[in-house]
């Protein structure tokens, strides 16, 4: 006895808020992507030794912290000092800053990867360090940091659930004021664990594969 | 030209006037890792044409010794002097030298072509690809004439065919010929080879060692540390033989493996002659 | 910058008080999850094990989709959701339902990794030896097994102590809810979400470290490292 008239009430708002789900962890992913291959950078290549440490700190602070803290000392601790930001824009810039610390760790996994060799034969050659980051080692590491790069995406995913605590009318928020209207509650969370499932599941598998087929047969 | 004069310019300038054959001088080149001391004080010129091949029991600091010139490996002293300019270290203000970042050694580093024992080629670039980067980025060709370049030097390694294949599917003879290619086309005043065959299959040393044969009577000016004896019989002009980070003998092929005088390079040769090539 | 410590300093100790219980809550909720979790991951591994074919294939999907829902959604399913059909657990023992159930999967993976790095060849070696396969198991197999795995299971450990945070969305009283409530009566957000992300991160900082000086440890001898493993459990 599956209440197909409340299910289709519920499809449009969930589907609208699955919408920001995709629009914050795509706006997220890319800040984490470039600031954590910056990070990275900072972290190995950076002659100052501060800034070097100000990295690894910043680091160990994103990671030793839940990221709920994050998330409420960016919206409520911002809002205190004047910064009014909107739920979402707080949502991307918390997420993104987080994830900057975790892929900056992907970075240097996949910098130290790459055999100490091939930075040896490009010095030979005459490249300066950073011609031979970017010509030699990068494109090299790039492959190499794909697949944990593709697992933080589809954990970024899930994270964004977090941030209807901040009233990002995502799918978890969503799904909680239709609970408290239509007191559906176990037909609506179970549509937004399903939903979850539709975005999060099909992704897993597909870069599963990408993984698998990108190992190079030697 | 007196030797007070030489000296004098020396230590006041970086340039120096030398007799005008002279390439390469090294001179009482140390180096330690940590504790251990690898070179202790050796010291050797190169002319230009000239071809030093390197020999020498494992652990003689023949590979180090290699290594600085290109100052891969930073000496914990000793100078090295490339043309008469100084190789790594730059002179401040008040007239001390100072080592040089990777930056700075840059274009230092290529004028002088290396060629490793595990070939480090470039896997995700093309073998032309590989060949071409050099002119291309540090010495400012356009993409046309670094190909010319790039196929030029492949010809000269007979590897024309597979300027379009990537490394990993070639032989290791292949990849070695593709990394001598590569230093070729920095068009370098010296070429230094790091033992470029004891990492092949035995039936692909011949292949490279034909290569270097055909460099070394082009006339270009090398080094080459290696374990193959008969082949430095046959290419150098003179050899030097290593033990224990100091130079024990040099000579011509003639004198030093026909007619050993040291103790030591006599004992390298016999345990060479009794298992073919050394170990 | 001074004012920020100053007020942070004079209400410290009255937050302090409050944010005690919760911290017990805390690691309360993080025992009970990971022991829970540990209790789970041994037959999902057995599963995965087994030998009649539809098994492992269940596990297999059981892990991917318990992998595809974010926990804070898994806890509102078994807090709400669950009472719909007549099945009631407190917010606690949600949470730790919740987050036991999702990290049975993350160790079971640590333990799989953790069994296969064993060459065969050592059972080989000790069954070829003369020892029974019982022994083979308790002097070879286990210890060596044991080294490999307790780094990442302590990563992985730290991971559900930051977790257990967003138990405080299904009414947990432990260390976030309290300071969101600390923070609607002082109205002083700054201060008491930086006083908790300390608190975290005293206990989760040192762990790492420990973790960190443990790994070279335990791999003495050992010729693999898994540095970039490690990071991408964690």
């Amino acid at each position: 006895m599956i209440p197909i008239d409340h299910i289709l009430e519920f499809a449009r708002p969930l589907a609208e808020a699955a919408a920001i789900t995709i629009f914050v962890s795509v706006g997220a992913f890319g800040l984490a992507l470039a600031l954590g291959l910056s990070l990275a950078v900072l972290r190995d290549f950076h002659p100052v030794a501060i800034i070097r440490w100000l990295v690894q700190v910043y680091v160990e602070i994103f990671r030793n912290i839940p990221s709920l803290t994050h998330l409420f000392l960016l919206f409520f601790g911002l809002a205190y000092v004047g910064v009014r930001l909107s739920s979402i824009a707080a949502s991307i810039l918390g997420l993104g800053l987080i994830g900057a610390a975790s892929l900056s760790e992907v970075f240097r996994a996949s910098f130290e990867s790459i055999h100490h060799g091939q930075r040896e034969s490009s010095l030979a050659v005459g490249l300066t360090p950073s011609q031979a980051f970017r010509t030699i080692i990068l494109p090299q590491a790039w492959r190499v940091a794909l697949p944990p790069i593709g697992n933080y995406a589809v954990q970024l995913i899930k994270d964004t659930s977090l941030v209807a605590a901040i009233a990002a009318p995502e799918i978890m928020f969503t799904a909680r004021n239709l609970v408290v209207n239509t007191f559906e509650t176990t037909l609506v969370y179970t549509l937004a664990a399903l939903l979850y499932l539709a975005i999060c599941l099909p992704l897993s598998r597909v870069i599963r594969h990408l993984e698998v087929k990108s190992a190079t047969p030697r | 030209m007196n030797i007070l004069g030489v000296a004098a310019q020396l230590i006041s300038k970086r340039t120096v006037l030398l007799p005008s054959n002279t390439l390469l001088t090294v001179t009482d080149l140390h180096k330690s890792f940590g504790t251990l001391q690898v070179l202790k004080g050796i010291s050797f010129s190169v002319k230009r044409g000239e071809k030093v091949v390197i020999i020498g029991p494992s652990g003689s600091g023949k590979s180090t010794c290699l290594r600085a010139i290109n100052y891969l490996e930073a000496p914990s002293s000793g100078v090295i002097d490339l043309s008469g300019i100084r190789i790594g270290e730059r002179q401040t203000s008040s007239g001390d030298w100072k080592r040089m970042s990777d930056a700075e050694l840059a274009p230092q580093r290529a004028q002088i072509g290396m060629v490793f024992q595990l070939f480090y080629l470039w896997p995700h670039l093309t073998v032309r690809d590989n060949v071409a980067l050099q002119p291309q980025k540090v010495a400012g060709m356009n993409k046309q004439d670094a190909y010319r370049l790039a196929d030029e030097m492949l010809a000269k390694v007979h590897l024309s065919d597979k300027a379009d294949e990537y490394p990993e599917r070639l032989s290791g003879g292949q990849q070695q010929r593709v990394a001598i290619a590569r230093a070729l086309a920095q068009q370098p005043k010296l070429l230094l080879f790091d033992e470029p065959t004891s990492a092949l299959d035995p039936e692909l040393v011949g292949e490279v060692l034909g290569v270097i044969h055909e460099l070394a009577d082009e006339g270009r000016s090398m080094i080459l540390v290696t374990h193959e004896i008969k082949f430095a019989r046959e290419v150098a002009d003179r050899i030097i033989f290593m033990d224990g980070g100091v130079i024990i003998e040099e000579g011509s092929p003639r004198s030093l493996l026909d007619k050993p005088r040291n103790p030591r390079l006599k004992q390298f040769l016999r345990q060479i002659n009794s298992s073919g090539t050394s170990s | 910058m001074i004012d920020f410590i100053s007020t942070l300093a004079s209400h410290a100790p009255e937050w302090l008080t409050r944010l005690w219980p919760a911290l017990g809550q805390t690691l309360l909720l993080t025992s009970c999850s990971f022991l829970l979790a540990l209790g789970l991951a041994a037959p999902l591994e057995f599963g995965r094990a087994c030998r009649w074919s539809p098994v492992p294939q269940l596990v297999t999907i059981y892990i991917d989709v318990v992998r595809s829902i974010p926990i804070l959604a898994i806890l509102y399913l078994i807090y709400f959701g669950l009472p719909g059909i007549g099945i009631s657990f407190s917010a606690f023992v949600s949470g730790v339902i919740g987050l036991g159930v999702v990290y049975s999967t993350y160790v079971a993976e640590v333990l799989r990794a953790g069994v296969q790095s064993l060459h065969k060849g050592q059972k080989e070696a000790s069954l070829a030896v003369g020892m029974t396969p019982f022994s083979t198991f308790r002097w070879i197999i286990l210890p060596q097994a044991v080294r490999v795995v307790v780094p990442p299971l302590l990563l992985t450990l730290i991971s559900l102590l930051k977790d257990t945070s967003i138990c405080a969305l299904i009414t947990v009283n432990e260390l976030m809810l309290t300071s969101k409530l600390i923070m609607s009566e002082f109205f002083l957000p700054l201060h008491i979400f930086v006083l908790v992300g300390m608190i975290y991160f005293a206990i989760a900082w040192p762990m790492s470290l420990f973790v960190r000086w443990l790994e070279p440890q335990l791999n003495r001898g050992r010729r693999t490292g898994s540095t970039p493993i490690q990071q991408v459990l964690h």
